[in-house]
């Protein structure tokens, strides 16, 4: 089976506060990300490279980067007359006010759910990174009967609020689940990749109501792993979650290691974002770049090691960035230096400032500030 | 009948481009690649969309999959309109049978229809075959203040290159009093660069007259512009004084290329103002290995560099494995150049493989016979074998061995 019979929902603003920096002026799914994407360009890329036509995109607040980033859906070609990408923000502003949970956001778009005539629903966040084949994901669903699959993947999971972690028993179905910020080495932890029949979720988010559920982890998982076939759906290749600014860091830089570049950038399943019709990266004179990722539309004089340089990035001559992640359109001027800084969209480093954060520690610049 | 436009522009982009050699084998010249993710029909059609010119009829006839396929619906350059838009126009069946479009005014005759439905009062004549940014809003500005027929772009060009070109010599109002095709003895140096603005109502009566003509080659340049200029008509020549280059040669594509690495050479493509657009690949950002060195090039997305890469200019998803060099040439994309191997002063099209330790093109200081030296082509999907030499002034478009293996 193809996608076609799903409707996908993003949650764009899942998980907002573990970078709050980031996510002061923008959602979780409009974060840069690895030089040329934002983050929701993984899950919407992975949806319609299993054939998903209809995506609703749930935001609460700050979407207003994620509405110009997304437009119409046309990079990702949900552009459509029939089905096609539709924004879904709060229904009132009560909602806002709620809790944070995503039962809450579910609430408000259950109209938006009933009225899809696809038969199956997958739900996903923005701050888990991967190139899953949502194909397989959903053969292996069908192939084993199951009520609810969820994506998971072993290794540490993140520190974060009503993460999900599973123990895996026969033939693949979860046995137990956990909730709550985990403090373990190694887990399955779920990448919150969730796919289900959509009348089951209608039959869930309905009780829920009925019994003044608040947890989407608590009362709509953990609640019927007795009940209900969960089967655990491993993320096979390169995954990441981001959980703080030094894993947002860290991610990033992982990336400059080919290997999970492959996995990520699969070209069979190819990732797509927003076009900005750059020219292509222009390399002067004095530049001396290593181990680095560079998109479109940068002018590189200077230096530039083990980093991430967004489009339009300037390096001037004499200028040294490294271990640096440097979003869209900075400028980085003669004879300064940045080490282990993450610069939003348009900072400019004025000439012969020296910025430094540590490794484990990265010194942000907000958006347009002038040093 | 479509809302009347002021102005559409029609892109004559049939050329074959026979002297682009192996690299026009399979597609038009307008679809050839330059620039690192463009192709050289992306000018005139960003140019249009930023004069503000919304309708444009694309005319082609040789080897156009690719072309039309790449064109699409137009998006890509913002030309996917409810209300003109591009417009492939290819020769069609009609009751007298096909014909082929048989010169440049012949085309746009065949197409008098289609000018007719927006009943515009100007059309604007390009071709897919130079480099250059221009605003056509400001020379359809010109062609209205002077109340001309046809007004023709016109380019100082050095003396010494003069006889290459079509050539002007104008009255001190700039209007036109002769027209020299490519003298020997120039007497001016102002050359067209084929880009025309014509009041509609006139063009029409000239073309349909130029069809009765059986003596006619039915060509602008040829036919047409001279018979208007005999008749009288009103027609001034439009200076235009920033960077423009025909891309016909092997040579002057492989120059055209690298001005762009060039500071002193007036082309900036990244002006926001006047953006040229293109039909962008889907690749991840390039990445530059700890082991690689690149400098004075330009790189496109998805590249992926671990060797030497120097004066050259990279399209997207190319591979310079470690220890391979790539020196004053453009590389087309998927290309692969693998350990140990050279490239220098060549032009490499899409998916060919180098293989290690494989010279493509030599610099022209190694040369005994300077006159021997020129441009390599490898042509798309070629392989390049281990240890093989591809020799200057050659193109290749099947594999290639090493001698004597």
């Amino acid at each position: 089976m193809t996608g076609k019979n799903i409707v996908g929902i993003v949650f764009s603003n899942a998980y907002d506060e573990c970078i709050s920096e980031l996510t002061e002026i923008r959602t979780m799914g409009s974060v840069p990300f690895a030089s040329r994407y934002r983050l929701i360009d993984f899950t919407l890329s992975n949806m319609v490279n299993a054939g998903i036509e209809k995506v609703g995109v749930l935001t609460k607040s700050h979407y207003q980067s994620l509405m110009d980033h997304v437009g119409n859906g046309k990079p990702w070609d949900l552009s459509r007359k029939n089905e096609g990408l539709f924004i879904l923000p709060p229904f009132s502003t009560n909602e806002v006010g709620e809790n944070n949970d995503k039962l809450t956001s579910l609430k408000g778009v259950l109209g938006f759910i009933s009225r899809s005539k696809e038969e199956y629903v997958l739900l996903t966040d923005c701050n888990s990174i991967a190139n899953i084949d949502i194909e397989d994901l959903i053969n292996t669903h069908i192939d084993n009967s199951a009520d609810i699959t969820i994506v998971y993947k072993n290794g540490k999971p993140p520190k974060l609020d009503n993460t999900l972690i599973f123990n895996i028993g026969y033939y693949g179905f979860v046995s137990e689940v956990k909730v709550g910020v985990p403090d373990v080495e190694n887990a399955n932890y779920s990448l919150n990749m969730i796919l289900m029949r959509k009348s089951l979720l209608e039959k869930l988010v309905n009780e829920a109501i009925n019994h003044n559920y608040t947890s989407f982890s608590r009362d709509i998982i953990q609640r019927n792993v007795g009940n209900l076939n969960i089967y655990g759906y491993e993320a096979k290749g390169y995954s990441a979650t981001i959980e703080s600014m030094e894993s947002y860091f860290k991610v990033n830089m992982e990336l400059l290691d080919i290997a999970n570049s492959d996995d990520l950038f699969n070209k069979d399943r190819p990732i797509y974002t927003k076009v900005r019709d750059d020219m292509p990266a222009i390399y002067g004179i004095s530049s001396n770049v290593k181990n680095s990722l560079v998109a479109d539309g940068c002018i590189i004089d200077g230096t530039v090691e083990n980093s991430i340089l967004f489009r339009g990035v300037k390096v001037e001559k004499g200028a040294v960035v490294k271990n640096s992640i440097v979003m869209q359109d900075s400028m980085i001027a003669q004879n300064s230096s940045i080490n282990y800084v993450i610069t939003d969209k348009s900072v400019v480093i004025t000439s012969n400032k020296a910025l430094s954060g540590a490794e484990n520690y990265q010194l942000y610049i907000g958006k347009e500030t002038v040093i | 009948m479509a809302r009347k436009t002021e102005c559409l522009a029609m892109l004559l982009a049939g050329g074959q481009g026979s002297r682009l050699g192996i690299l026009t084998k399979n597609i038009a010249k307008p679809a050839v690649p330059y620039g690192g993710k463009y192709r050289i029909i992306d000018f005139p059609l960003s140019n249009c969309v930023n004069s503000g010119i919304s309708t444009v009829g694309v005319l082609t006839q040789y080897q156009p999959l690719e072309l039309n396929d790449y064109i699409g619906n137009g998006q890509a350059w913002d030309l996917d309109r409810a209300n003109g838009g591009v417009h492939i126009l290819s020769p069609y069946q009609q009751i007298k049978g096909t014909e082929w479009y048989k010169g440049t005014a012949n085309a746009i005759y065949q197409n008098i229809n289609f000018i007719d439905r927006y009943n515009p009062e100007y059309v604007v004549i390009l071709s897919g075959d130079h480099i250059y940014k221009m605003d056509y809003n400001k020379m359809l500005n010109y062609h209205k203040e002077k109340n001309a027929a046809c007004t023709i772009a016109m380019l100082e060009v050095p003396w010494e290159e003069a006889s290459r070109f079509g050539l002007m010599i104008l009255n001190d109002d700039n209007s036109i009093r002769e027209f020299e095709e490519k003298p020997k003895e120039p007497r001016s140096n102002k050359a067209s660069m084929g880009v025309y603005v014509f009041t509609w109502s006139k063009l029409r009566e000239y073309l349909i007259a130029d069809e009765q003509n059986p003596n006619s080659s039915n060509d602008f340049g040829k036919d047409v512009i001279p018979k208007m200029h005999q008749d009288g008509e009103r027609m001034f020549a439009y200076l235009f004084d920033s960077y423009w280059k025909d891309v016909g040669t092997i040579d002057s594509l492989w120059e055209a290329n690298l001005d762009l690495l060039n500071p002193k050479v007036n082309i900036d493509l990244s002006d926001p103002t006047w953006k040229i657009y293109s039909r962008t690949p889907v690749s991840p950002p390039h990445y530059i290995s700890e082991s690689a060195k690149v400098q004075n090039s330009m790189i496109s997305e998805g590249s992926r560099i671990y060797g030497d890469v120097d004066y050259s200019i990279l399209f997207n998803d190319v591979t310079v494995e470690e220890g391979a060099e790539v020196k004053y040439s453009i590389v087309m994309p998927g290309t692969v150049v693998k350990k140990g191997a050279v490239v220098q002063y060549a032009i490499v099209a899409e998916n060919a493989v180098i293989e290690q330790g494989a010279v493509v093109g030599r610099s022209p200081e190694e040369m005994e016979d300077r006159d021997l030296w020129g441009v390599a082509v490898v042509g798309a999907g070629v392989n390049v074998g281990k240890g093989a030499f591809v020799a200057p002034q050659t193109q290749v478009d099947t594999d290639v061995v090493k001698e004597g293996e």
